[in-house]
């Protein structure tokens, strides 16, 4: 047996798991400091479905604490961002484009030194150890106590960032924290730098929750190893929280999808997640959210790490309804569905009245919505149907048919089948698809990095990459027999000779569970 | 009329500038954060029209030349930028007066900005090719007989070069080669011509005009109208296909990202077969051909311009993927390009597609020179 905790902004929900069977799943208001939410979540599993503690194989825990705390600016550590690179990139300083609020909540001191790599991993110009060491001493001078280092070209070479580290951490000692910005990002130096710089300013906080959560999961007489889930979905053990807290980020979506599709007993779907505002729709491939190509910007910082490509469209229960062309969205009542909803006495038309009037939901006062034209009604369902149906072939890569899961409060506004795609999956339990997504018991290794080879070295290099990334799963945990490559690609670079390429490969494999 | 680039109007310029960089040219972010930080440190530029230079002034290109990938991870450096056009100054033993920009699209538009900035001068509100190019020698001052020697390049580490070769094409493989050897962007400065070379050569008005592409699209964002058909009208162009990308294929060859991507209209189309209408588009780095079905529409020196068909956002051949909703826009490049030695240079032949250039209103008005 295993327990899956999702500790969202609102809610915290549990399951106890055996295998992919749910037991049992509860649901709570998450509480303010962490250990007191875990304690009750699980004390909450065992009152409905008593288990044995020494049963219990693993507990895995969803968390948005990271995300929140920078979104808040609150508790982040005196961080300093040193790049090696020099005499490259000087214009354009670490945290250039950062808001104020943010930098001067790290109390960011910004460093520049010697070192960096050219695209093809020729050095730009040699580490200079003293350099480094008088940053050193005047980072602690300003009390720093977290280190991003970034370097130009890491991922193609990372040996300087290693070295740079190892220089810094013999003055700085081993009560301050370095991350590695190779370890986080890909190419794109700011926005690698940037997640780096997030990466750092969170360590502090990563060990408190850590050693919190651990303490709050053993005080309930669990032994099990804990594991918290990260962006693609895959687990990290509390070594690696600590170390890489930015890598929870966007677990929420990806366990609220993967708890989807579980649930509906697809890994391969399309998840459309209709709440009181937004539609939110992503895709599985083999029970892994796709992710997005782009940059992304969290909390006004523009990143590039790998997040799961979600698509939110302004439909929802609360959206308003245009009466004269029938249109839905973006506006939308909100919270305040309730007063304003003409089923709850309100006076604005929404897509929940809509839902009510065409009989797909029974909500508040349907007499409220009996003067509604049947016509006008069906009209805008349909509407909505085409438009939701539409985002999802946006989102899908491929037109080859994908089963679609539709999940959330709102998605009464939607019919049992959709343009396109024809019938449309409504996952039962779903009221705890975040914890059940978190509870799903899979490690990964990913590389992403650019490699110059020539013609004949391809399938040799291709190989070398996807054995190194089977090697991480295992590493990670995984059982060997388990592990595949769930992802991989090779995107050649645009206006370079040669053939520099970039090579992404993702491994996943079943966690080794201790008995 | 002069006026002035300051920090505000770069996220407009950079957006225009992707436009007409149609599909290369990289992405604006890092070109637009250093021109800004260019203003920032040293004031606003001040912009002329091509009609307010000085007859003998001394004006020269800014450039960057080497891979736009290579120039998020390297960020370049304002002085490495304003090197270049320095050293040309020192070779000529005399100053340089103006700024110009070599190309239009992507990341050449901020680049002179920056020079400009960095060197207090004024920069010409024109360019060498009305939209983006792969090539060095593939400008209109080179039809006018302009050099691109003496070109002057530099990169961040302090090397600096000048080059002298026989033409214009011998200028791009010397300086291609340096720029792999210091590291895949280096900045360039050359084409050094008087006002009145200038007036003549340069395509007129360039930096307004993606000012103005930039805000026609801000605007009907903000309106909720649509921005493609806006996008369109200001250049005088035709909207050739809206419809979703069906396929991608990318292959790499020598260094340019060739490739084709299939589009496909949402609703079958009217001739009666019941299939939907198939647009293909050919690309090496930009965006050269476009056919629909058997039909060619449009081909180089033509705008081909891809945009998110909500947004009317930019999207470039390496963002290019299935089941992005985009339209497809022709506008007319500058005249001078339809002339034969224009067609040499960048029609459909030069890049390897054995058809006669297509204009962006779906006509063939010339022969190439000596066919």
């Amino acid at each position: 047996m295993h327990i899956g905790i999702d500790v969202g902004g609102t809610n915290t929900d549990a399951v106890l798991m055996d295998g992919t069977r749910t037991l049992t799943g509860i649901k709570h208001s998450t509480t303010a400091d962490v250990t007191t939410g875990i304690i009750e979540a699980i004390e909450g599993l065992r009152s409905d479905h008593p288990f044995d503690d020494a049963d219990i194989e693993s507990v895995m825990i969803g968390t948005t604490h990271f995300i929140n705390a920078l979104v808040q600016a609150k508790r982040l550590a005196p961080t300093a961002a040193l790049r090696l690179g020099l005499p490259a990139t000087r214009a354009l300083p670490p945290l250039v484009d950062w808001p104020q609020n943010l930098s001067e909540a790290i109390q960011a001191q910004v460093y520049l030194a010697h070192g960096g790599y050219e695209f093809d991993g020729r050095p730009i110009s040699p580490l200079d150890p003293d350099e480094l060491r008088e940053h050193a001493r005047d980072m602690a001078a300003h009390g720093i106590r977290s280190v991003a280092v970034s370097s130009v070209f890491s991922p193609v070479n990372h040996d300087l960032e290693v070295e740079a580290a190892r220089i810094i951490s013999e003055e700085l000692g081993d009560d301050v924290a370095i991350s590695l910005s190779h370890e986080i990002g890909r190419i794109g130096l700011l926005e690698r730098e940037n997640a780096t710089i997030i990466n750092a300013a969170l360590r502090e906080l990563a060990s408190e929750i850590v050693d919190g959560l651990a303490a709050a999961v053993r005080k309930q007489g669990i032994d099990a190893p804990i594991y918290l889930s990260q962006n693609d979905g895959t687990l990290m053990d509390e070594e690696y929280v600590r170390r890489y807290p930015v890598a929870t980020f966007a677990s929420g979506p990806t366990n609220s999808m993967r708890g989807a599709a579980l649930t509906s007993g697809l890994d391969t779907c399309a998840v459309v997640d209709v709440g009181g505002t937004t539609a939110d729709i992503g895709l599985l491939i083999n029970g892994f959210p796709r992710e997005t190509a782009n940059e992304v910007k969290v909390a006004g910082i523009r990143t590039n790490f790998r997040m799961p490509d979600v698509l939110s469209i302004g439909i929802g229960g609360g959206s308003i309804v245009d009466v004269e062309t029938a249109e839905v969205g973006p506006e939308s009542v909100g919270y305040r569905l309730t007063e304003e909803a003409l089923v709850f006495g309100g006076s604005t038309l929404t897509a929940t009245d809509i839902a009510v009037a065409s009989g797909a939901a029974s909500i508040g006062d349907p007499s409220k919505v009996a003067h509604l034209d049947p016509a006008f009604v069906q009209r805008v369902l349909s509407r909505i149907a085409e438009r939701i149906a539409e985002a999802v072939d946006r989102m899908r890569t491929s037109p080859d048919p994908i089963p679609v899961v539709v999940v959330g409060g709102g998605s009464i506004l939607l019919p049992d089948t959709l343009p396109l795609f024809g019938a449309v999956t409504r996952p039962e339990n779903y009221a705890v698809a975040n914890a059940i997504g978190a509870s799903i018991a899979q490690v990964g290794g990913e590389i992403d990095k650019v490699y110059a080879f020539s013609a004949g070295e391809r399938e040799a290099k291709i190989a070398e990459v996807r054995a190194e990334a089977v090697d991480l799963a295992v590493a990670a945990g995984a059982k060997p027999s388990t592990v595949s490559i769930i992802d991989f690609d090779e995107v050649p670079i645009p206006y370079l000779p040669g053939n520099a390429t970039r090579i992404r490969a993702k491994a996943v494999g079943d966690l080794e569970m201790g008995a | 009329m002069s006026w002035t680039i300051t920090a505000d109007l770069i996220p407009d310029l950079a957006r225009g500038a992707a436009v007409l960089g149609t599909g290369g040219g990289g992405d604006p972010y890092v070109g637009a954060l250093l021109a800004a930080q260019a203003l920032a440190e040293y004031g606003p530029v001040e912009v002329v029209s091509v009609d307010e230079v000085p007859a003998d002034a001394v004006v020269v290109t800014a450039a960057m030349m080497g891979a736009p990938t290579v120039m998020v991870e390297k960020l370049p450096g304002i002085e490495e930028v304003a090197r270049p056009v320095r050293e040309l100054s020192e070779h000529y033993g005399a100053p340089i007066t103006h700024i110009a920009c070599a190309e239009v699209g992507g990341v050449n538009s901020t680049i002179p900005v920056v020079a400009a900035a960095a060197l207090g001068l004024p920069l010409i509100d024109g360019d060498g090719m009305g939209r983006a190019f792969p090539e060095l020698q593939m400008v209109l001052p080179t039809l006018d007989g302009i050099e691109a020697s003496p070109l002057a390049y530099a990169d961040e580490k302090g090397n600096v070069g000048v080059l002298r070769a026989v033409d214009n094409h011998w200028v791009e493989r010397i300086a291609r080669v340096a720029a792999v050897e210091m590291g895949c962007s280096i900045m360039i400065s050359g084409f050094q011509m008087s006002g009145e070379q200038a007036a003549r050569a340069l395509v007129r008005d360039s930096l307004r005009t993606c000012l103005q592409i930039g805000r026609t699209i801000t605007a009907a964002q903000d309106a909720k109208t649509d921005p493609v058909q806006a996008t369109a009208d200001l250049l005088g162009g035709r909207t050739l296909f809206s419809g979703k990308v069906v396929d991608v294929e990318r292959k790499t060859n020598a260094g340019f990202a060739r490739g084709t991507a299939r589009l496909e209209a949402a609703s079958a189309a009217t001739d009666g077969t019941g299939e939907p209408d198939r647009l293909e588009l050919s690309f090496q780095n930009e965006h050269l051909v476009a056919r629909l079905g058997d039909q060619v529409m449009a081909t180089t020196p033509d705008l081909i311009i891809v945009l998110d068909h909500d947004s009317g956002e930019p999207v470039t051949t390496e963002a290019l993927r299935y089941g992005q909703r985009v339209s497809v826009l022709a506008a007319p490049a500058d005249e001078r390009w339809h002339s034969p030695e224009g067609i040499e240079l960048v029609g459909p032949r030069y890049f390897g597609y054995d058809l006669d250039p297509h204009r962006f209103d779906g006509t063939v008005r010339l022969q190439e020179a000596g066919a």
